[in-house]
């Protein structure tokens, strides 16, 4: 699946997208944050306020239990600030 | 109409298309917003707007089809700018168009308001200290929450 990182999520994970592949367990937008935190310490940085991380597959918001799948455009973004 | 877009805008000739070539408008209500040069970082040596490509386009279709669903309206026109902007540039414009000055009023309300809530688009701003992300405000957030339907 393809994940996308805005503004300072992009900055702490240190790229805005990369192609991952999680492991089969990983069925929904929770499992899915669970298993990033755990890739390494900027993933770990970047997700530790869960509150602050607003989650988007294939361009809808999405909560936690929302399934994801391979193929999948999944965003991790803070709240949004425009206007 | 929707466009998301690095450049600035007319916001005149954005009025003037809402009424022309008809006779059922009866009022324009507008909303434009600006790169203010006092921040709560200290004083603004300028903002960039970052957006989500694809989906910031969808969320703003969706928040103007829900203003076009709950008043009457004869048109409609959301433009957000993206980039780096300075102090004084023009950031947004909201503008809604209806036969009565009431419709056009509340939409344009509703329109920045659920806008700033809902729409990916996120402020970077630049001070003499450096960058600095502008958090989401629960004012904002309330804002937002009066048009929610009961």
């Amino acid at each position: 699946m393809k994940l996308l990182y805005f503004a300072w999520l992009r900055g702490k994970i240190g790229k805005s997208s990369e192609e991952l592949t999680p492991p089969a367990f990983v069925r929904n937008v929770g499992d899915l944050l669970d298993w990033l935190e755990a890739q390494g310490p900027a993933y770990k940085a970047a997700l530790a306020d869960r509150r602050a991380v607003k989650v988007a597959v294939n361009q809808d918001y999405a909560a936690p239990d929302h399934p994801v799948k391979p193929g999948d455009e999944i965003a991790l973004f803070p709240p949004v600030t425009g206007g | 109409m929707i466009r998301v877009q690095a450049e600035d805008f007319d916001v005149g000739a954005e009025l003037a298309r809402l009424t022309t070539g008809r006779t059922d408008v009866g009022g324009v209500a507008s909303f434009v917003g600006v790169v203010r040069a006092s921040s709560a970082a200290g004083d603004l040596q300028a903002m960039t707007l970052e957006h989500y490509p694809g989906m910031t386009e969808k969320r703003l279709a969706e928040i103007e089809a829900e203003a076009l669903s709950r008043w009457s309206l004869t048109g409609s026109v959301i433009i957000h700018r993206y980039g780096r902007l300075l102090p004084g540039e023009r950031i947004v414009l909201v503008a809604t168009a209806s036969s009565h000055r009431q419709a056009a009023l509340e939409s344009c309300q509703f329109l920045i308001d659920w806008l700033k809530t809902r729409a990916p688009f996120w402020k970077l701003e630049e001070t003499a200290a450096g960058g600095q992300w502008v958090e989401a405000r629960e004012s904002d957030d309330h804002a937002a929450e009066r048009w929610r339907k009961p």
